[in-house]
């Protein structure tokens, strides 16, 4: 696979990036998709400090009250839960942002052919 | 057959496999040494970071650091932090730096503060975190072959250092992914079955995640109530709500180790290998659904473990194990002085009480939870045999990633983007077995001298990337307005106000009595203790590069265009960056 690099200002980029960035640039799909992105992040982030540093450490003790089986809710937070959690979080990322990309590049794809 | 010999014949084995899948899929190019050619299915890159990623600190000593260290629900720190990292490294950094598509973590630094000076101080960084953690690795391997195979501790870090130079320096990046994929399989085998064993005697339920949730089998007594319980009764604190520290210490201990997850290169690099940025995100999830395999374990073994040593030592009526009644694990574990007794009052018998005045089983090593747990459940030899081919496995996958993100800094970020642009692809490919070796003596080296170091390096790892590292790159991707000046003088911050407050309190490189002010708690900065330092480090680089990004020129446009670039929807079809 070749490497094209253009140094610019002492930045290489790679050719074929750089005329993919140009034509994207014009784009305002581009900010929408990147504020789509913006939005699923923060939300994703919030549910990641909530079960870990809020269900697993500043919320035990409350949590702790309730059970889930032989565990006390917040140990189990701290120690399993939180861990399920994050797997969750990270392949349904996975799943929206593909989703995402895909529909961003197929307006894209129309707009080209308008 | 004697346990030795079975040890030797497995441990033997599963050596002689790495070996010959190194030799098979060795690297021919820098792209196939870098990052594999970047054609690594998803999963297969996922169970390969899984075994990169755990080292032997995770395979041998957290399940005893969670149980005794750290009394049970103080252990989750390392439970969430070390797995809640790749929440970040999966939303944040790795799809886009894959999306950048260059080989190492100091080439996005370089190019994206324009600057080779940054470029310089972020090998440094790499260097400094990646040459600490190895020898922990180094450390790993020699403990293990001292305690299963009866050689010398020097020894062991020989022939340890021998077999990862050989196959991480012939195999490069191709050959380390798959043979961490055979190293993942043979760890996680060895951790699982002692645990799933464990579980069925104690709860009938061979799931450990679930017997740990469960009653102990005949009653209905929950195992978790019961270990709290007899704690109490015995002096210790309840395992399922002691603190470690403060729950401030707590938030600052899990916050260093989740962003020190998402700042180590090694790990980074990984995901380099993967065909597309959309591969690297379903990969980081796979990674996490391997890892998660071990550490949703890990407090199981903990727990029951802990209940498995009580019993032994504590007999239903309340009376202590004569000394002519201890089993035969607790002998062998003796000879290794992982654990020791000490008649104290003269009664022939050992009291094992939270008292450290009438305490009688006076040594207990955390490691002994993992290692001598199959002896603990009475299993075969040969479970016995797969733990240590286990705790091998573990730290040498660790090793060979991490001498790969070293020897890449040095040759492709050192000398083909700095200092000699004009290096042939066949001699960076020779620079770089030369810089993996030199990596391999010097790691080997530190792992002897000085003797207190090898012990601190994991943490002091993690506490350096978290501070120099992972704002670089979160800034380098997200903050538009953090210029080349900005970078350089907040990495340089971070890492010096985390190697200060380490070494200020546990002695320079480690030599006790060089620390300067003590290693005494009252003096820890609002009670955070070394280990968890990591992020106020990280908040002293993120204010320092703002700040002097304000007062300094702004980044160029091709700064601009890279991250339009990079946050640019990628193509769906796109199958590596070009």
């Amino acid at each position: 696979m070749p490497y094209m690099f253009a140094r610019v200002n002492n930045v290489r980029f790679n050719q074929r990036d750089i005329d993919k960035m140009a034509s994207a640039k014009s784009s305002k799909r581009r900010q929408a998709f990147a504020a789509t992105v913006r939005s699923l992040m923060w939300k994703l982030l919030a549910v990641w400090l909530i079960v870990s540093f809020g269900f697993g450490i500043l919320l035990v003790e409350p949590l702790n009250e309730y059970r889930l089986g032989g565990y006390k809710l917040g140990f189990w937070f701290a120690q399993q839960g939180s861990i399920f959690v994050f797997i969750a979080l990270i392949f349904y990322f996975s799943a929206a942002m593909t989703r995402f990309e895909k529909r961003y590049s197929e307006q894209d794809d129309s707009e080209a052919e308008k | 057959m004697s346990l030795t010999v079975l040890t030797y014949i497995v441990v033997g084995f599963t050596f002689a496999v790495y070996i010959a899948i190194a030799i098979a899929t060795r690297a021919s190019s820098t792209k196939d040494f870098y990052v594999a050619d970047g054609g690594v299915n998803p999963i297969a890159n996922g169970m390969a970071t899984a075994a990169d990623w755990m080292s032997a600190a995770s395979f041998i000593s957290m399940a005893g650091l969670i149980a005794l260290s750290y009394n049970g629900y103080g252990g989750s720190v390392f439970l969430m932090g070390w797995t809640g990292g790749y929440v970040l490294l999966a939303l944040l950094i790795a799809p886009y730096l894959r999306k950048y598509g260059k080989y190492t973590v100091p080439d996005f630094i370089g190019e994206r503060y324009y600057s080779d000076t940054a470029r310089v101080v972020a090998v440094i960084c790499l260097v400094l975190c990646s040459v600490t953690y190895v020898i922990g690795q180094m450390k790993g391997v020699g403990v293990a072959f001292s305690r299963f195979l009866e050689t010398d501790y020097e020894t062991g870090l020989g022939i340890g250092m021998f077999i990862v130079f050989f196959y991480a320096v012939v195999g490069g990046m191709k050959g380390i992914t798959y043979t961490q994929i055979a190293q993942y399989v043979v760890l996680i085998t060895a951790y699982t079955i002692p645990a799933i064993f464990i579980s069925l005697q104690l709860t009938g339920n061979p799931l450990p995640q679930l017997g740990l949730g469960s009653t102990l089998v005949g009653t209905d007594v929950y195992l978790l109530d019961k270990l709290d319980l007899i704690l109490v009764d015995l002096g210790f604190q309840e395992y399922t709500t002691t603190l470690r520290g403060s729950t401030l210490n707590m938030l600052a201990f899990t916050a260093s180790l989740m962003i020190g997850t998402a700042g180590l290169p090694h790990v980074i690099i990984r995901f380099f290998t993967v065909p597309s940025v959309a591969a690297a995100r379903r990969s980081a999830g796979w990674a996490l659904v391997f890892i998660a395999i071990l550490y949703t374990t890990a407090p199981a073994i903990a727990a029951m473990a802990r209940l498995n040593i009580i019993d032994t030592m504590w007999s239903s009526e309340a009376e202590a194990l004569l000394i002519e009644d201890k089993p035969g694990w607790f002998e062998n574990w003796e000879q290794t002085g992982l654990l020791k007794v000490e008649d104290l009052n003269g009664d022939g018998r050992i009291q094992y009480t939270a008292d450290p005045d009438t305490n009688e089983l006076t040594k207990l090593d955390n490691d002994i939870l993992v290692l001598a747990n199959p002896e603990i459940a009475q299993l075969p030899n040969w479970v016995i045999a797969l733990v240590a081919a286990g705790g091998l496995a573990a730290a040498l996958s660790t090793a060979a990633g991490l001498l790969l993100a070293i020897s890449s800094a040095i040759s492709h970020d050192l000398l083909k983007s700095t200092y000699m642009p004009s290096i042939s692809d066949k001699a960076e490919l020779r620079a770089s077995r030369i810089a993996m070796a030199a990596a391999v003596l010097g790691a080997g080296y530190l792992g002897l001298n000085p003797p207190g170091f090898a012990a601190g390096t994991v943490a002091l790892a993690f506490g350096l990337a978290a501070s120099s590292l992972f704002p670089a790159l979160l800034m380098g991707i997200f903050a538009r307005g953090v210029n080349r000046e900005g970078a350089v003088a907040g990495m340089l911050a971070g890492i010096s106000v985390t190697l200060l407050y380490v070494f200020q309190h546990k002695g320079i490189m480690f030599i006790p009595g060089t620390s300067f002010l003590g290693d005494m708690s009252p003096n820890w900065f609002f009670g955070i203790e070394p280990n968890a330092f990591g992020v106020v480090g990280a908040i002293m680089n993120f204010i320092v590069a703002l700040t002097v990004s304000r007062v300094t020129a702004p980044p160029p446009q091709e700064v601009e265009d890279l991250l339009d670039f990079l946050h640019e929807p990628a193509a769906a079809k796109s199958a590596s960056g070009n």
